[in-house]
């Protein structure tokens, strides 16, 4: 785990500050109710990045049980079709349960046995982080209860059904638009209710602080096995980082460790949806404007009147309003470049992944596929880019195939 | 003196605790949400409090949700619901009004012009359901500026420590939230209003309202008991959300039965000899 005390003074590393700000963004917007809880994670948390014992132990499960360190794969075949930089995949699809987000999760589930916690909620959009929070609630035999949105259920059934195979109870969401907003307000009131014995087990780099802070930490095993290994490969570090955004968990865990790296472009790939002024989006940096929802201040999506407006992405897992506060800080002070890639450059990369390297990649992740193939061409072949491929497309044939009108 | 401060003076001397409803502004339509406002005060409400609808209430239950809701497609805005404050001062200058919601709205709006725009309309009181003490500076310099009360919330999770933290700036009066828990769910139990209680009066003069958990008479007079006001929100909009037809508009009898309703309520509370 990252230690503030290592960093240099001017380290863009450094955030947030006390009161879990990464300049006007971050906070602890929760209701009073839900403070003393938000308190006792900061301490809890506190202790942990003090304690040996805990990296040991994340160590181990991250090791033998994940199976990380995932592969920087060279894909050859995508540069060849880019025909300019080479284009480097991290392999997070290979993790137990197909995605990064199993990184997070096993901190926090290890963080709140030491908290003496019996009963996780979690949220999910397109269920990986569901899948991945019921896997380790069944690996440590904890009750675990997943909201998730009813539009959600519908379009991914397999993650729906996986999660109950483990043992999880799924709580259909249909509040608003049944989507994973929804199932945020509905975790967060289940909470607030099951105060004593439960534990919020956020999924993505949103939420009061620590959850921003924290969930990024978890995650940056991802960017800091990412410098190891293309050092190893290549002797330097990439030109540019490209990774989606949702919430932005995977991205921050590719950045962060890169982010004093100036000389390395790091690129977040929002959800255009039907296009960035269609007013079917997801992209909350480019089309939204600061805002307070899910106890942090962010980008948000919403109206003239601070009303919520629904997001929409064909990917389940960037259909959200907001984006997390670090990526916001980063925006407003140019240190990362965030663009959007539409439904169809997505459905047009995923396809391109399949078929020149055998990998079928999450929708989540063909956005950012999609842009590194746009920018290529007009590289340099000394030039490297490496995308963080955040999980693997299983899950997501039936969308795919509803969207080419396919008959499975 | 404030008109809150002024209201539960009035209330102590009347050995009486005050009666606080709830209401969503613009539910289910401006018109009618006017008409429930200006009759509440005759049914027995002390202070009135008027929700803010927001897109994303997280520490509400379903009834309130909906509420919101139906708020909403029928074009509330924060403007209509300073101007449903406005109207109402029009012919009542003494019943104390508390508009209670999110943070987002608000800070859309703008903290200073909302805060002058409150004053203006005669708002005297604030709830901002997701701004604890934590992130009160975003608001307060202008609450205090334009005379607006900050209610702050106490929780059961809320330790006597904290309690001090919380209560060093508290105006108003203090919103007990009496279950741990979403509005309008379950209720709290004697006991533990019986212990929570005492400890907030010892850390602080101001008033105490229960809310949260509350939704019969005997729940409202089983709160004054120990408290000094009772809030009911859920429980009325239940019975408003009864008299709505099936496009949720409102029928004849949506404001006479959320009236009656409030009565009700009202005489519980004011059973209570203090």
């Amino acid at each position: 785990m990252r230690r503030e005390s290592d960093l240099p003074l001017n380290s863009l590393r450094q955030g947030p500050d006390d009161h879990g700000r990464f300049g006007i963004f971050g906070g602890i917007f929760v209701s009073e109710t839900l403070i003393p809880l938000i308190l006792e994670l900061q301490q809890a948390y506190a202790d942990i990045q003090k304690d040996p014992t805990f990296q040991k132990e994340l160590d181990y499960y991250l090791k033998h049980y994940v199976g990380r360190p995932s592969p920087l794969w060279l894909a050859q075949r995508l540069t060849d079709a880019g025909q300019g930089a080479k284009i480097y995949l991290k392999r997070e699809d290979l993790n137990h349960t197909g995605a990064h987000k199993i990184n997070n999760v096993m901190g926090q589930i290890l963080l709140a046995r030491r908290m003496g916690k019996t009963r996780i909620i979690a949220e999910t959009g397109a269920g990986q982080h569901g899948v991945a929070t019921a896997t380790v609630c069944a690996l440590f035999n904890m009750e675990c209860v997943i909201y998730m949105g009813a539009v959600d259920i519908e379009r991914q059934k397999p993650n729906v059904f996986r999660m109950k195979l483990l043992g999880a109870k799924v709580v259909s969401v249909t509040s608003g638009n049944g989507t994973l907003k929804d199932a945020i307000n509905e975790g967060m009131r289940d909470w607030v209710t099951n105060v004593h014995n439960s534990y919020y087990l956020m999924g993505t780099v949103a939420g009061p602080h620590p959850y921003p802070a924290m969930v990024r930490d978890f995650q940056c095993v991802i960017g800091n096995e990412t410098k190891a290994q293309i050092l190893e490969a290549e002797g330097r570090l990439p030109n540019k980082i490209i990774a989606a955004i949702g919430g932005g968990s995977n991205a921050i865990g590719i950045f962060h460790p890169f982010l004093d790296d100036s000389n390395v472009e790091l690129i977040g790939v929002e959800a255009g949806g039907m296009g960035l002024d269609s007013g079917e989006t997801a992209a909350s940096i480019e089309r939204g404007s600061p805002g307070v929802l899910h106890g942090n201040r962010t980008y948000l999506l919403q109206n003239e009147d601070g009303q919520i407006i629904e997001p929409y992405s064909i990917s389940a897992g960037l259909d959200y309003p907001g984006v997390g506060p670090e990526h916001s800080w980063l925006n407003d002070i140019k240190r990362v470049e965030y663009v959007a890639i539409n439904d169809n450059e997505a459905i047009n990369a995923f396809q391109l992944c399949t078929t020149k390297e055998g990998i079928i990649p999450a929708l989540e992740s063909s956005h950012a596929i999609a842009h590194a193939l746009k920018i290529a061409p007009s590289m340099s072949k000394e030039d490297i880019i490496i995308i963080n491929l955040s999980g693997r497309g299983d899950k997501d044939i039936d969308s795919v195939a509803k969207y080419l009108k396919v008959e499975l | 003196m404030s008109r809150i401060a002024d209201c539960f003076a009035a209330l102590k001397q009347q050995k009486r605790g005050a009666f606080i409803p709830y209401l969503e502004a613009n539910d289910p339509n401006y018109q009618t949400s006017l008409e429930i406002l200006n009759a509440l005060p005759e049914a027995g409400a002390d202070l009135i409090e008027v929700g803010m609808p927001f897109s994303d209430p997280m520490a509400d239950g379903p009834t309130v949700q909906a509420a919101a809701i139906r708020a909403l497609q029928a074009g509330a805005t924060m403007q209509k619901t300073l101007q449903l404050v406005s109207e109402f001062r029009n012919d009542n200058q003494h019943t104390p009004i508390i508009l209670m919601g999110y943070t987002n709205p608000v800070e859309y709006y703008g903290y200073e012009k909302f805060c002058q725009d409150a004053e203006k309309a005669g708002v005297d009181g604030l709830i901002i359901v997701d701004m604890p003490p934590e992130e009160i500076e975003n608001i307060k310099p202008y609450a205090i500026k334009h005379q607006i009360d900050i209610i702050y919330l106490v929780a059961p999770t809320t330790s006597p420590d904290r309690l001090k933290l919380v209560l060093k700036e508290a105006s108003g009066f203090i919103y007990y939230v009496s279950i741990t828990g979403i509005t309008g769910t379950s209720t709290a139990s004697n006991d533990s209003l019986q212990k929570a209680i005492p400890m907030i009066r010892e850390a602080s003069d101001l008033p105490v309202a229960i809310g949260f958990g509350l939704s019969t008479p005997e729940h409202a007079a089983n709160a004054v008991k120990i408290a000094d006001a009772a809030v009911v929100g859920s429980a009325l909009l239940k019975t408003l959300t009864s008299t709505l037809d099936e496009k949720n508009q409102p029928t004849k009898d949506t404001v006479t039965k959320v009236i009656e309703h409030a009565r009700l309520l009202a005489q519980g509370t004011h059973s209570v000899q203090k």
